[in-house]
C-alpha cells in the first residue's frame, strides 16, 4: 500500500516534470535580466529584437542594482544564470576567475557591430581579463558634478574651478552666500567620490602586481585628507543616502551646491527639479589635484554566460542592443550614455548641454584594479573611511587599517598567482640549466 | 534552526500547565508486558512511521550542517567557487581570525545590546500589554488583541519603509513629536549612537504582539481560586501578581525569554532594510556579518566558522537561562 502510493507519487511527479519540457517548435527562451532602470524600460527594444528574430522569445528580469551582484553569484552558485545580463564592468574579473562567463574574443573578431574601435577605448578595456574579453560596453558610465549655476554665479564664479584647491574655495564661497547649506553631498554609503579622488593620484590603490595594498602612499594619504578635510570644515553632509529622504528636492532646495554623481542623474535631474530650476543646474567634469582630474570608467557591459543553452542567440541579442540607432534609443529612454562614440550624434544628445561634461570626461578616465576583489575592497574603503570622517579612528588608524584588511583580502590571489608561478617554474628553470 | 527544537521543548508547559487543584487523573498501571515479537514489531512500525521524517531531517538539517562545520575549517570562497582545487584546509584558522576580527567584536557587541535590551523590553511590555488584556475591566479584548499583534503578521520591509519615513531626521513624525515637546531632532538612523535603539524600538514594536498571546494564554490557565484564596488571606494588587501571577506563569515565562532571547540573537531583517548596517557599522549583527561573509564574497569558510561561534552563543545562552529558571523553581 504505502509502496504504492510512493510509486504513485513519483509518477505523478516525474509527468509534472516531463510537462515542463518545451515542445520542439517552440520559440528559444532567452533569459535577459536587466538593472534598476534599465530593466523597467529595455522592454520596446526587446520586442523589437523578437520581432527580427521570430524564434526567440525574451524574458526580460529586473533585478535591483543593490542586489544585483550577489544575485548573479546565487545564480552561479545555484547554476541558474541568466542568457544574458549587463554587469557592472568592475565585476567582469570576478566573474571570469568563476568561469561564469564566456569569452567574446570569437564574437568581437567577427562581428560587423562589436568592433574595439567603435566603442570609447578606455571603457572598452575594462573588459579585458588576462588578454580575454568577457564584456561588451552597453553604456558607459563615469561620474561628474552635477550642480548649481545660479548658486555659483552668486558667489561670483563662471564655471567650476578645475583644482581640488580651486573648487574647494568655491564652495566656501557658495556657502558664504548663506543659499546652500553645504558644499557638497558626499553620502558615507557611497565608495565612489573617495575612489575617484584616489585615483585622480599616481600609484594606484593596489601594489605589485595587485597583490598588496597601496594605501600607506603619499598619493593615497593626499586624496584621503581632501576627502576627510570636505566633512571636518563642514562642506559635506555627514549623511547616507538613505538619510537623503529626496536627493533632488534637497538640491533645490540649496541643502548643497555639488554632487557627484553619474549620467543616469541627467534625467532624473530634468524629470524632478521643478521648471523653475532647470536653467539654474548643469555639469563639469570632475577637478583634480592639480588641473582637470580623472574619474571612474565605469560602465555596464552585457556578458553571456558560460551556462547559457542559447549562445548564439544570446550573442544576437547582445549585437542588437550594440548597434548604434539601438544605442541612441536606449540613451533616450534611459539616460544612459551610448559606449560607442558613433551614437552620441543622435539627437537630444549632440546638442544636451548637460552632457558635454561627459563626453569630456570619458577621455580621462581611469579603471579600477581588475581583481575578483575589487567590489569588496571598495566597500571596505567606503567602511573604514565612514569610521574616519566620523572621528571614530584617526586617518592614520583607517589607512593602516585599509593595508591590513585589503592585504588579508588579496591572501588567496597571492596563493594562487604564487601556485601559478611555481607550476610553470620548473620549465622555466629547466631551460636555462641544460648546458 | 533551533527556534522549532525549543519550542517544542518548552511549548507544552507553556501553554497547557496542569491544573494544580483538580484531580489528578488515575495513573495508569503500568504493568504492559508483552510478548518479545511483538515488541519488535511495534519497534519497526516505530521506525517506519518516523523514517520519513528522520530522512528529511537527515538530509535537509543534519547533512548541510555538517558539511557546513566542514566548511569552516576550510578557506572555501570566490575563486573555490570556480576551481575547486583552490581550496584549501587552514584547521581552525577561521576560527583564530574570527576571535582577532575587530568586526566580529564590533557586530557581537551590537547584536548583545540588541538581546539584552530588546530581549526584557519586548517580554516586558507583552506581559503588561497581556495583563492589561486578561484584566476584568478591559472592555474590546478582541479589538485590542487584533491591533497589538496586527504588526506580527506585517511584512517587515514593507513596515521599514513607514517607520524610515517615521524616524526621518527633518520630516519624521517622531521627531515632529519630540519637537513639540521642546526636544531637538534626533538623527534616529543617522547617529551611530542612536541607530541600535531605533531598531530595537522597531523590533519591539513588531514581536512583542506574538509574545503577548502566549503571555494572555498563560494567564487565562491560572486558576481564579488561587487569586480568590490570596485576595481572601488579604492580599494587594500588587502581592497577587507577585506571589500568584508570577509564579503560575514561570514555565510561560521561560518560554517567552527563551524565544525571544534566540529570535533577537538572529537579528538580521532589520538591519538589511534599515540601515544596511550602518552608520559607521554601528548595526552590524552577527548574521548580518555572516551574511555580508558568505553570501555578498563569498567567504563561506569565514561564514560558516561565524556561524558555529553564533550558534555556540545561543546555545550557552539558553542553557544559562534554563539554569537560572530551575534554580529559581528550585527556591
Amino acid at each position: 500500500m504505502t509502496a504504492r502510493a510512493l510509486l504513485l507519487s513519483a509518477a505523478l511527479v516525474a509527468s509534472a516534470l516531463a510537462s515542463c519540457q518545451p515542445a520542439a517548435d517552440a520559440p528559444v527562451v532567452l533569459q535577459f535580466w536587466a538593472m534598476g532602470r534599465e530593466g523597467e524600460v529595455v522592454g520596446p527594444l526587446v520586442r523589437e529584437f523578437e520581432q527580427e528574430n521570430p524564434g526567440v522569445r525574451v524574458e526580460v528580469q529586473q533585478v535591483p542594482w543593490s542586489a544585483a551582484h550577489e544575485k548573479l553569484l546565487t545564480a552561479y552558485a545555484g547554476r541558474s544564470t541568466p542568457d544574458v545580463s549587463p554587469v557592472g564592468n568592475t565585476w567582469i574579473p570576478e566573474m571570469a576567475a568563476l568561469g561564469a562567463v564566456d569569452t567574446l574574443d570569437t564574437f568581437a573578431a567577427t562581428s560587423p557591430v562589436v568592433r574595439r574601435a567603435d566603442f570609447f577605448p578606455g571603457t572598452w578595456d575594462t573588459n579585458v581579463v588576462g588578454g580575454h574579453l568577457y564584456g561588451i560596453p552597453w553604456y558607459v558610465d563615469t561620474r561628474v558634478l552635477f550642480y548649481r549655476r545660479d548658486l555659483m554665479a552668486l558667489a561670483g564664479y563662471e564655471a567650476v574651478p578645475t583644482t581640488w584647491a580651486g573648487w574647494r574655495e568655491a564652495m566656501l564661497a557658495v556657502q558664504r552666500t548663506g543659499r546652500a547649506r553645504y558644499g557638497v553631498l558626499l553620502p558615507l554609503n557611497e565608495p565612489e567620490p573617495l575612489a575617484i579622488l584616489a585615483l585622480q593620484q599616481p600609484g594606484g590603490l593596489l601594489r605589485d602586481g595587485d597583490r598588496y595594498g597601496n594605501f600607506d602612499s603619499p598619493g593615497f594619504r593626499r586624496a584621503f585628507a581632501f576627502y576627510l578635510s570636505l566633512y571636518r570644515d563642514g562642506l559635506a553632509p555627514t549623511v547616507d543616502q538613505t538619510q537623503v529622504a529626496n536627493v533632488y528636492q534637497e538640491f533645490a532646495r540649496g541643502t548643497f551646491a555639488f554632487y557627484i554623481t553619474g549620467p543616469w542623474n541627467l534625467g532624473e535631474f530634468r524629470a524632478r527639479l521643478p521648471d523653475s530650476l532647470q536653467s539654474a543646474w548643469t555639469t563639469a567634469p570632475m577637478p583634480g589635484p592639480a588641473g582637470p582630474g580623472a574619474s571612474t570608467a565605469g560602465g555596464s557591459s552585457l556578458v553571456v554566460f558560460n551556462r547559457s543553452a542559447h549562445k548564439p542567440e544570446a550573442l544576437a541579442l547582445v549585437e542588437f542592443l550594440s548597434r548604434p540607432a539601438i544605442q541612441a534609443r536606449f540613451y533616450a529612454l534611459t539616460g544612459d550614455l551610448p559606449a560607442r562614440p558613433d551614437a552620441w550624434a543622435t539627437p537630444g544628445l549632440a546638442d544636451d548641454p548637460h552632457a558635454a561634461a561627459f563626453r569630456e570626461q570619458l577621455t580621462r578616465v581611469v579603471p579600477a584594479p581588475a581583481v575578483p576583489e575589487q567590489e569588496r575592497i571598495a566597500q571596505r574603503i567606503r567602511e573604514v573611511a565612514e569610521l574616519a570622517v566620523r572621528g571614530r579612528i584617526t586617518p592614520d588608524d583607517a589607512i593602516a587599517t585599509l593595508d591590513r584588511d585589503v592585504d588579508a583580502m588579496l591572501d588567496k590571489r597571492r596563493w594562487l598567482l604564487d601556485r601559478q608561478a611555481a607550476r610553470a617554474a620548473p620549465v622555466a628553470a629547466a631551460v636555462p640549466a641544460r648546458p | 534552526m533551533s527556534t522549532p527544537d525549543a519550542e517544542a521543548a518548552l511549548v507544552l508547559p507553556a501553554v497547557a500547565p496542569a491544573p494544580r487543584t483538580g484531580a489528578a487523573p488515575a495513573a495508569a498501571p503500568a504493568k504492559r508486558r508483552g510478548t518479545a515479537p511483538a515488541d519488535r514489531a511495534v519497534a519497526r512500525a516505530g521506525i517506519l512511521f518516523v523514517a520519513p521524517a528522520l530522512v528529511v531531517i537527515g538530509g535537509f538539517f543534519l547533512l548541510p550542517v555538517l558539511a557546513a562545520f566542514a566548511l569552516s575549517f576550510t578557506d572555501f570562497d570566490l575563486y573555490a567557487l570556480g576551481d575547486p582545487s583552490s581550496v584549501r584546509a587552514v584547521g581552525v584558522g577561521n576560527y583564530a581570525t574570527l576571535l582577532a576580527d575587530p568586526e566580529f567584536w564590533a557586530a557581537l557587541r551590537n547584536t548583545l545590546y540588541f538581546v539584552f535590551v530588546g530581549g526584557p523590553l519586548t517580554v516586558a511590555l507583552s506581559l503588561g500589554a497581556a495583563l492589561l488584556l486578561t484584566a476584568k475591566v478591559t472592555r474590546l479584548k478582541g479589538v485590542f488583541r487584533t491591533v497589538l499583534f496586527s504588526p506580527v503578521v506585517t511584512t517587515l520591509v514593507a513596515v521599514a519603509l513607514v517607520w524610515r519615513y517615521l524616524l526621518h531626521t527633518r520630516y519624521g513624525l517622531l521627531n515632529a513629536g519630540l519637537g513639540a515637546l521642546g526636544i531637538g531632532p534626533i538623527d534616529w538612523l543617522g547617529d551611530p549612537a542612536w541607530a541600535m535603539p531605533s531598531l530595537i524600538l522597531l523590533a519591539v514594536w513588531k514581536n512583542f504582539g506574538y509574545t503577548m498571546l502566549v503571555f494572555v494564554a498563560g494567564l487565562a490557565a491560572v486558576p481564579e481560586e488561587l487569586y480568590e484564596a490570596a485576595r481572601l488571606d488579604g492580599a494587594g494588587t500588587r502581592a497577587l501578581f507577585r506571589h500568584v501571577t508570577l509564579p503560575s506563569i514561570a514555565p510561560t515565562f521561560l518560554f517567552v525569554g527563551v524565544i525571544t532571547a534566540i529570535g533577537y540573537f538572529q537579528l538580521f531583517a532589520e538591519p538589511y532594510v534599515m540601515t544596511q548596517g550602518g552608520p559607521a557599522g554601528a548595526t552590524v549583527s552577527v548574521v548580518y556579518l555572516m551574511f555580508t561573509q558568505g553570501f555578498k564574497w563569498w567567504s563561506l569558510g569565514y561564514a560558516s566558522a561565524i556561524a558555529f561561534v553564533l550558534f555556540a552563543l545561543m546555545l550557552a545562552g539558553t542553557a544559562l537561562q534554563l539554569r537560572l529558571q530551575r534554580r529559581a523553581d528550585a527556591q
